[in-house]
């Protein structure tokens, strides 16, 4: 056989895998989108509706997808890069959200004009970084479990933002803070949508400017082999901890602004399981290795569609968690490499006779 | 001496996909004995005793023990019924049980445990194997000669007439080994027959009464260790006769200026790894080698060049500047690079791209903030593919896909792009075709003729000859011996690592 068409057909079958990860949260929308379609068109409908105070805003559940799906798109920026360089999962965000959250409301509520937003966004992201790091360096230096290390923040992290505002509920009477949150004065689109954009954009232009994405990837496939083309594994897993903690940070101050207050133990619920679903839906390994910012994201969206369609169908709050739950399932078992190996098989036997035919 | 067999496997045969790891293997085990199972790498050690104890399948051939005529054996847990014991490096107890719930776990007869008569039990066998260690010791909080006389004495309660250990010794200080070797001798008075995995000749001779050399699958012969010295071992164990003195004369390696400036040099460095101190240096445009059996401490010393394991000790000059080597990326800025001896463990990143592979390095020196472009990379890639002549259907094809030797080329040519000072090349042709190993050879040479320094560690002798104009003999984790000029012969080469003086 001569080698160009060998070569040409090995190269496809990659291009084709490359193509399967953003495959998979892609055909998971596409079949949401159609059993909406069919359910219930006008699911998709958009229209510029006057709110309560009469400004003209956009509103419709795919709005509403990406409004409510924002935060959990920032956590999958985060957490897909964790997940990459540690072979594991933080399941402390939404506990970081909680904090986060706290420490904004807490500068804010006591803070008597507008200024004092930007200072008080900074200081929580400041704050959440170093979060990040106390669990970074649980995982880099002290070889701990990601899952392990993180449970401790997971567990203590909503008594620590009670206790930040003294257990109280602050409020925060700012015109501007809902902003965040909510709309821009003259744009009918929601803020976090906008914000959501920034971070993707942002983790983007680190990507394609700096190594980030290279050590990563190193680190995550082969630590051992890493350092010894001169790379720092630790530091590479401590920074991505902290770049997690970033998003929970930015996470957090859009949650708080959506509502101007907190309730500890209900915000950001659960969160940290959504966060990682969206790295699994997204096609990306959890045992770490090579990822896909994009195929994240859009498993994050996935996920929020997953949910409004729940409400839409007037399924209890309570019950969404179960439903998704199937979701879960299917994916995991898919994924699963005895299923893999078994379906690769299959594909084999079913191509193979069509080979022999053509060689014929 | 008793001559009883206990052991006998006849003819044995296993393949794997790709290679014949072992090829009608004969292997006779009498009671009372202590037999080395002597061979380098690949030689078919590990998989006979993997086909002894049911780990792997046996293709063709027997194993008969007496009183139990041919034996199948599925299965280690059916290999402990008949009798065959091993315990392996690594300890496979449960440190967080006590030392005599170890030695009994799994094998009470009842659904309850009486501990005051398993403990009792425990403390007897201990006794009697002279093991000094407390039945109610949590196993953790004995030393590690004591957690594997343990797991000795455990096979031996399990009433086992052949004892295998595989490399019990590579994790024990002088003074555990003899106390293992104590433990060794007391059985073999009880007539348990063991078999003794090891790399160390010293310890071979110490308490071997037989030894069995395997080569390339292959059974080289079994001999009485009183009589075969260790010379003639190291030559059976490597493949070449003693009398086979011609070197080939074709191609005699460059011999190094001796005016020209050293690159490197150190003094005393040690790593955590066990080395015992040593002074080495390389010249501009010199290739000289490590030479020694596996084990020898050859991979540790480079390793410590480079500062791959953590260096305890020493002090390193860079072209007569003295410089701080610790870790990997201090030694790249230095100009130095290595090709490490486990490719897959150490080498590749296999997910990645060949592109993403060959460029790592360099891409590394250059930092954080300024990656290449993709045009930069692709570039770099299809020179080195090109260079080496690697075979892959594109650069954007996982490194994984590859065959080991052009794997071992993504990692010569990341290192290449470098274009380092100092290379150190750790074991570049293991499990690679002839083809390729010649063309690695001949560029190794015309890296040194163009002024790099390079470090060559093969364990074919030569290869060693062919490539490097200055040999150093490591033997049990020290540096004994230099070999220059005249002394590049395989006889000397032989002499000194079984342990004499070059003549």
């Amino acid at each position: 056989m001569n080698t160009p068409s060998s070569a040409a057909a090995q190269d496809s079958l990659f291009t084709r895998l490359r193509r399967h990860q953003i495959l998979i949260p892609l055909a998971a929308l596409l079949l949401l989108a159609l059993f909406n379609l069919i359910i219930d068109p006008s699911f998709f409908s958009i229209s510029l509706r006057p709110n309560n105070e009469g400004v003209l805003l956009l509103s419709g559940n795919l709005i509403s997808i990406l409004d409510y799906g924002s935060e959990l798109a920032i956590l999958a920026l985060g957490m897909t890069l964790v997940t990459a360089a540690s072979g594991g999962q933080d399941i402390s965000v939404g506990a970081l959200i909680a904090i986060s959250g706290s420490i904004t409301l807490r500068i804010l509520s006591g803070a008597q004009s507008d200024a004092m937003i930007l200072p008080a966004f900074l200081i929580t992201c400041a704050a959440a970084m170093l979060f990040g790091a106390f669990n970074g360096s649980l995982v880099a230096f002290f070889r701990i479990q990601p899952m392990i290390a993180t449970l401790i923040l997971f567990t203590a992290g909503r008594s620590v933002a009670a206790w930040i505002n003294h257990n109280e509920q602050p409020f925060v009477s700012s015109e501007r803070f809902p902003y965040f949150g909510g709309y821009l004065p003259g744009i009918p689109v929601p803020t976090p949508l906008f914000i959501a954009l920034f971070c993707f954009l942002v983790t983007w232009l680190l990507l394609k400017f700096t190594n980030l994405g290279l050590y990563v990837q190193a680190v995550g496939i082969n630590e051992k082999a890493s350092r010894l083309n001169g790379l720092n594994p630790a530091w590479i897993k401590l920074s991505a901890f902290v770049l997690l903690g970033l998003c929970a940070g930015v996470a957090g101050f859009i949650k708080v602004s959506r509502t101007a207050s907190i309730n500890y133990s209900v915000i950001a619920n659960n969160i940290e399981m959504d966060a990682i679903l969206a790295v699994a839906l997204g096609g990306n390994s959890l045992s770490g290795g090579k990822f896909n910012i994009g195929a994240s994201v859009l498993g994050a969206y996935v996920i929020q569609f997953l949910t409004t369609t729940l409400f839409t169908l007037n399924v209890q709050s309570d019950s969404v968690s179960a439903y998704k739950a199937v979701v879960v399932i299917i994916l995991v078992v898919c994924s699963a490499p005895t299923v893999r190996e078994k379906l690769a098989a299959l594909l084999k036997k079913r191509r193979a006779p069509k080979q022999a035919g053509q060689s014929a | 001496m008793q001559e009883e067999t206990v052991l006998e496997m006849r003819g044995i045969s296993k393949a794997f996909p790709g290679v014949q790891a072992l090829q009608n293997v004969d292997f006779r085990l009498r009671a009372g004995e202590i037999h080395a199972l002597m061979g380098e790498n690949g030689a078919g050690k590990s998989t006979l005793i993997k086909v002894l104890t049911g780990v792997y399948p046996l293709d063709s051939g027997e194993i008969r023990m007496p009183g139990k005529g041919t034996v199948q054996i599925h299965s280690p847990q059916q290999a402990q019924k008949v009798g065959i014991s091993t315990v392996y490096q690594e300890i496979p107890l449960c440190p967080n049980l006590t030392v005599a719930e170890n030695i009994f776990l799994g094998r009470q007869k009842s659904r309850f445990v009486s501990f005051r008569r398993m403990n009792r039990d425990a403390q007897a066998l201990l006794q009697s194997l002279g093991i000094r260690a407390e039945p109610t010791q949590q196993l953790a909080d004995c030393s590690i000669a004591v957690q594997q006389m343990v797991a000795i004495a455990r096979a031996v309660d399990m009433e086992c007439r052949v004892l295998i250990l595989d490399e019990p010794t590579s994790s024990l200080g002088e003074n555990e080994v003899q106390k293992l070797f104590e433990l060794m001798r007391q059985l073999k008075k009880r007539g348990v027959g063991i078999i003794f995995v090891t790399h160390f000749l010293d310890q071979v001779y110490a308490v071997c009464d037989r030894i069995t050399v395997l080569r390339d699958g292959r059974l080289v012969g079994e001999f009485e260790a009183a009589s075969l010295p260790r010379v003639q071992l190291v030559s059976k164990m490597l493949g070449k006769e003693l009398d086979d003195l011609s070197d080939p004369a074709d191609d005699i390696p460059p011999a190094a200026d001796e005016t020209a400036e050293p690159v490197y040099e150190a003094n005393g460095l040690c790593s955590d790894q066990g080395i015992i101190p040593f002074d080495f240096s390389v010249r501009r445009g010199e290739v000289n080698g490590f030479i020694g059996l596996l084990g020898s401490g050859r991979s540790e010393a480079v390793r410590a060049i480079f500062g791959a394991d953590k260096v305890t000790g020493g002090t390193v000059r860079v072209n007569g500047k003295p410089v701080r080597i610790t870790k990997p990326y201090e030694a790249m800025q230095q100009g130095i690079g290595y090709l490490p001896e486990d490719r897959k463990r150490d080498g590749i990143i296999g997910d990645l791209s060949v592109r993403e592979n060959i460029i790592l390095a360099l891409q590394v020196k250059k930092g954080f903030f300024k990656p290449f472009s993709k045009a930069e990379a692709q570039q770099f890639a299809d020179e080195y593919i090109r260079l080496l002549g690697i075979k892959t259907a594109s650069a954007d094809t996982p490194v994984k896909a590859l065959s080991g030797g052009n794997q071992q080329k993504v990692i010569l040519g990341r290192w290449l792009l470098t274009h380092p000072k100092y290379l150190i090349l750790d074991e570049p042709t293991r499990g690679i075709d002839i083809g390729t190993k010649a063309e690695i050879q001949k560029l190794v040479r015309k890296l040194a003729s163009e002024g790099m320094s390079v470090t060559f560690i093969s364990s074919e002798t030569d290869e060693m000859l062919r490539t490097c104009s200055r040999l150093l003999v490591m033997r049990d984790r020290r540096l004994s011996v230099e070999l220059t000029g005249s002394q590049l012969t395989q006889n000397t080469i032989f002499n000194t690592i079984a342990g004499g003086d070059p003549e």
